[in-house]
């Protein structure tokens, strides 16, 4: 799998598909390490070909728009872009 | 991984900030986050060519990429909506005054796509008009020039208006 996992407390599964240049996707990654929280993430822009391709579709069914970051809690639920109002509520942080 | 140094990250900072400054612009008052981006469009510069905006998914082909050449076609629009550019590389001076906060706010690129323009009603005018896709400057003159007086952009991203 292409996931890195940051360690913490676990709130359920938290997959960010973020870009590793992007600014707001800097910030979701820090907010929720500096809370502690357990995540995992995948920097779309460093992958190639076929791996890539399987992921942008993977982001294209939760957020047709393609941007980023992507947030996907427990499968369920997406949170698009650094919303710290939704993620404290969903996460209960 | 590509290295940016400091050194290279503080030249550009300084050159975008005087060029925002000089035709009516703001860089993010955050620093710090600004400086990110400022290197993630060295990063892109380095690995693309071009400079992709740091917030979006390049696909490498620059003629595909073309409205997401920062400054984006985009920018300016969201701007006047949200204070921001996707990025929130550029603010607006109420943002950059620290009255306004500014957040993530939604893509404009898929949900609104800008067609291009490639007919042009019967003119009997004596020269093209050229329209900047960034800033929406305009000029009449056989060919567009090689960058935007106004927002600095390159030629190719002017179209064709009448
Ligand atoms: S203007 Fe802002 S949103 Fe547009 S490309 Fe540059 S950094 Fe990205």
């Amino acid at each position: 799998m292409n996931f890195t996992k940051v360690p913490g407390r676990n709130r359920g599964k938290v997959l960010i598909y973020a870009l590793s240049t992007c600014g707001w996707c800097k910030k979701t990654k820090q907010f929720l390490k500096d809370n502690g929280i357990e995540y995992s993430y995948v920097d779309v822009d460093l992958l190639q070909g076929d791996e890539r391709d399987k992921i942008v579709k993977e982001v294209e069914r939760w957020n047709p728009s393609l941007s980023f970051p992507t947030i996907v809690i427990n499968d369920s639920l997406c949170v698009v872009g650094f919303d710290e109002r939704k993620l404290r509520e969903t996460l209960k942080i | 991984m590509i290295e940016i140094s400091d050194g290279e990250v503080e030249k550009l900072y300084n050159k975008l900030k005087k060029e925002a400054e000089d035709a009516g612009y703001f860089l993010n008052s955050d620093t710090e986050f600004t400086k990110g981006l400022v290197k993630s469009l060295l990063i892109n510069e380095k690995r693309y060519g071009y400079w992709a905006c740091p917030c979006r998914l390049a696909s490498g082909v620059k003629e595909k990429d073309l409205d997401i050449i920062c400054p984006c076609d985009y920018r300016d629009a969201d701007l006047n909506e949200y204070g921001a550019c996707y990025c929130a590389l550029y603010v607006s001076e109420d943002v950059a005054n620290g009255k306004k906060q500014v957040t993530s706010i939604p893509e404009r690129r898929r949900a609104n796509p800008l067609e291009r323009q490639n007919n042009f009603p019967m003119s009997n005018l004596k020269y093209p008009v050229w329209r900047c896709r960034v800033c929406g400057y305009l000029c009449a003159r056989d060919q567009p020039p090689m960058v935007c007086p106004i927002c600095k952009a390159k030629q190719e991203r002017f179209e064709r208006m009448i």
